[in-house]
C-alpha cells in the first residue's frame, strides 16, 4: 500500500524552529504535518542550553521547571589573564536568563504543535525535494525502510545547521569557513562553580570563538567551546574537542568533574542571508542561518522566526498563493525582529576574531574597573577608547 | 591518488557539523550514518570541521 499523502504545510525537522512553525500553521487552520528524522525529538541534545528570558513572552511560552534547570543572575566575560567583566542581569538585559533542558524544551514545543492540531512523525527523513512546474511541491520521505512522497502546498525547511533541504531547493545557504564555529561540549557533574553567573572565556583558548561555562545546578555545568573553522588547519583532527580538553585541563575546578554527556555540533555566524524562501518553500531557524553571529545562540531566533513562518504559511494556504512573492511577508516579519541585530553582531564578531590575547586583556581590564550602568556595545567601545584609543581604531566604523 | 575524506565511525557523534560545513552538500547523515557522496571535491573542510575527529583525509600526498 502506498503511503503517499498530501498536506497543506509540511514541516521538516522538529527542533524549536519546526515545532513553533508547525504550531502556528496548525493553529491558523492549515493541515500540518511535521517529520523528524530522529527517533526521539530533542535527543541527543546539541546545545549549550543558555537562553535569554525576554523573548519567551513574545511567543507565549510560560517558563516551567520541567525544562528549566537553572536561572543565573548575570554573565561574566573572562580574559586570558583573568580580568573579569561582570554583567549583572540589569545590565546584560536580554543576554542572561535560563539554562534549560533542551530535550525537554524541544519536546514541550513539539507537544504544543501537536496540541494545536499538527500531526507529528518521528524516525522519518526527507531525502529529496519534489518539484512541480519549477516550484517545490513536497519531499520524498523515508521511514523504516519505506520510501514515500509527501506533497504539500508549503514546505518548511527547519532541518537545522546540517540543512540540506534549502540547498536541494536551490537556495544558497552554504557558509564560508569564517562564518562557521565548530563546537564540543561536556556536561560536567561535581565541578566548583559560581552558580550566579554564566561564564564566557575569550582569547586563544578558543580561536575565533569562546569557551562557555553555563550553570546547570549548584555543582554541574555545560562546559563547551566554539572554534572558528577558518582558524583550524588541515590535519588538525578533532580540533574543537582538543582545544576544550586543553582548557579544562588548565582549570582544576572543572577538571575534577565527571562528564555525564558529550555534545558535538556547529553553528553559523554569518550575516543575514538575502533570501530564505522560494516558490513553495520557506527556511526557518538554523536552516535559514538565523543564529546570532556573535553569541552563537539560535534558540530564540528560531522560535521567533517560526511563529512568523507558521502564520504566513497558513495564510498562504488559505489564499491559494504559495509563491515566493507571498512569502515576502515572512521575510519582512523575521527581518523586522532581528536582522539589524544579526548584522551588527556579525560586524562585531568580524572584529573580535582578529584580537590577540593582550588586547582582550586590556579591554577586559578597563571594563572590569568601570561601573557600567547599562551594557551596550557603543558604551563599551567608548570606555575602552578613553584608555586605549589604539585598540578602538578597528572598531571606529561601529562607534560612528 | 588524491587525498579523500574518510570516516572512523567509532568517533562519530552524528552531529551534522560536517554536513552543514560541506560547501558541496556532498555528505549524507542518515540518523547515525555518514556517507560521502559522488559530488565530493575532496576539499577537506569536513575533516577540519568535525569536532570529535571522526573525519580525516587519507591517501595521496
Ligand atoms: C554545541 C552547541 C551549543 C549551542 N548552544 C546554544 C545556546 O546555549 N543557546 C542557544 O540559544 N543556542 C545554542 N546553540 C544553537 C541552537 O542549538 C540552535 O540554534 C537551535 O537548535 C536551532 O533550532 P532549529 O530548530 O533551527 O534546528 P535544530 O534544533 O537543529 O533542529 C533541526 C531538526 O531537524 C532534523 N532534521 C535534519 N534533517 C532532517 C531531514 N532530512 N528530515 C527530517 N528531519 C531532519 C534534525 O534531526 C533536528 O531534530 C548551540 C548549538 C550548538 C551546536
Ligand atoms: S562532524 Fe564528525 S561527529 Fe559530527 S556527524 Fe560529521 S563525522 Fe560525525
Ligand atoms: S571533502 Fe569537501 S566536498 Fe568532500 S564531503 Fe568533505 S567538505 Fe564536502
Amino acid at each position: 500500500m502506498s503511503r503517499d499523502r498530501t498536506v497543506d504545510v509540511l514541516v521538516v525537522g522538529a527542533g524549536p524552529a519546526g515545532s513553533v512553525t508547525a504550531k502556528h500553521a496548525a493553529k491558523n487552520g492549515a493541515r500540518t504535518l511535521m517529520i523528524e528524522k530522529r527517533q526521539e525529538i530533542g535527543s541527543p541534545v546539541r546545545c549549550g542550553e543558555g537562553i535569554a528570558r525576554a523573548w519567551l513572552d513574545e511567543l507565549g511560552i510560560v517558563p516551567d521547571k520541567r525544562w528549566i534547570s537553572h536561572q543565573v543572575s548575570g554573565a561574566r566575560v573572562i580574559s586570558p589573564a583573568g580580568h573579569v567583566v561582570t554583567l549583572t542581569e540589569k545590565m546584560a538585559g536580554n543576554e542572561v536568563g535560563y539554562v534549560i533542558e533542551r530535550d525537554n524544551f524541544d519536546r514541550m514545543l513539539a507537544e504544543e504543535a501537536a496540541a494545536a492540531g499538527a500531526e507529528v512523525m518521528v524516525k522519518t527523513s526527507a531525502v529529496e525535494v519534489l518539484r512541480s512546474g519549477g516550484r517545490i511541491a513536497g519531499v520524498r520521505a523515508k521511514h523504516m525502510g519505506q520510501t514515500f512522497d509527501i506533497r504539500a502546498k508549503v514546505v518548511i525547511a527547519a532541518d537545522g545547521f546540517e540543512s540540506q533541504l534549502g540547498r536541494w531547493a536551490g537556495i544558497d545557504t552554504s557558509l564560508k569557513p569564517s562564518d562557521i564555529n565548530v563546537c564540543f561540549e561536556y556536561t560536567l557533574k561535581h565541578v566548583d562553580i559560581d552558580p550566579r553567573y554564566n561564564d564566557f572565556y575569550v582569547g586563544s583558548c578558543a580561536p575565533g570563538g569562546y569557551v562557555w561555562v553555563f550553570i546547570k545546578g549548584p555543582d554541574s555545568a555545560n562546559v563547551g567551546i566554539g572554534v572558528q573553522l577558518s582558524k583550524i588547519k588541515p590535519g588538525e583532527r578533532g580540533a574543537a574537542k582538543r582545544y576544550l580538553d586543553a582548557f579544562i585541563a588548565k582549570h582544576p575546578n572543572l577538571s575534577k568533574g565527571s562528564p555525564i554527556r558529550e555534545v558535538a555540533g556547529a553553528v553559523s555566524c554569518c550575516q543575514p542571508l538575502d533570501s530564505v524562501a522560494a516558490d513553495g518553500i520557506m527556511l526557518v531557524g538554523d536552516a535559514a542561518r538565523q543564529i546570532d553571529p556573535l553569541t552563537g545562540g539560535g534558540v530564540a531566533n528560531s522560535c521567533r522566526a517560526g511563529k512568523v513562518a507558521g502564520e504566513v504559511a497558513a495564510r498562504a494556504v488559505s489564499s491559494g498563493d504559495t509563491s515566493k512573492e507571498f512569502f515576502q511577508a515572512y521575510e519582512k516579519g523575521w527581518r523586522a525582529k532581528f536582522e539589524d541585530q544579526m548584522y551588527r553582531n556579525w560586524m562585531a564578531k568580524e572584529k573580535l576574531v582578529t584580537l590577540d590575547d593582550a588586547t582582550f586583556d586590556k579591554a577586559c581590564e578597563v571594563l572590569a574597573e568601570a561601573e557600567l550602568e547599562v551594557v551596550n556595545t557603543l558604551e563599551i567601545l567608548r570606555l575602552i577608547q578613553r584608555k586605549y584609543p589604539e585598540l578602538i581604531k578597528e572598531f571606529e566604523d561601529l562607534i560612528k | 591518488m588524491t587525498r579523500k575524506p574518510a570516516i572512523d565511525r567509532a568517533f562519530c557523534m552524528h552531529c551534522g557539523a560536517c554536513v552543514g560545513a560541506c560547501p558541496e552538500n556532498a555528505l549524507s547523515l542518515e540518523e547515525v550514518w555518514i556517507e560521502f557522496l559522488s559530488n565530493c571535491t575532496n576539499c577537506g573542510i569536513c575533516a577540519r570541521a568535525c569536532p570529535s575527529g571522526a573525519i580525516f583525509m587519507e591517501g595521496g600526498k
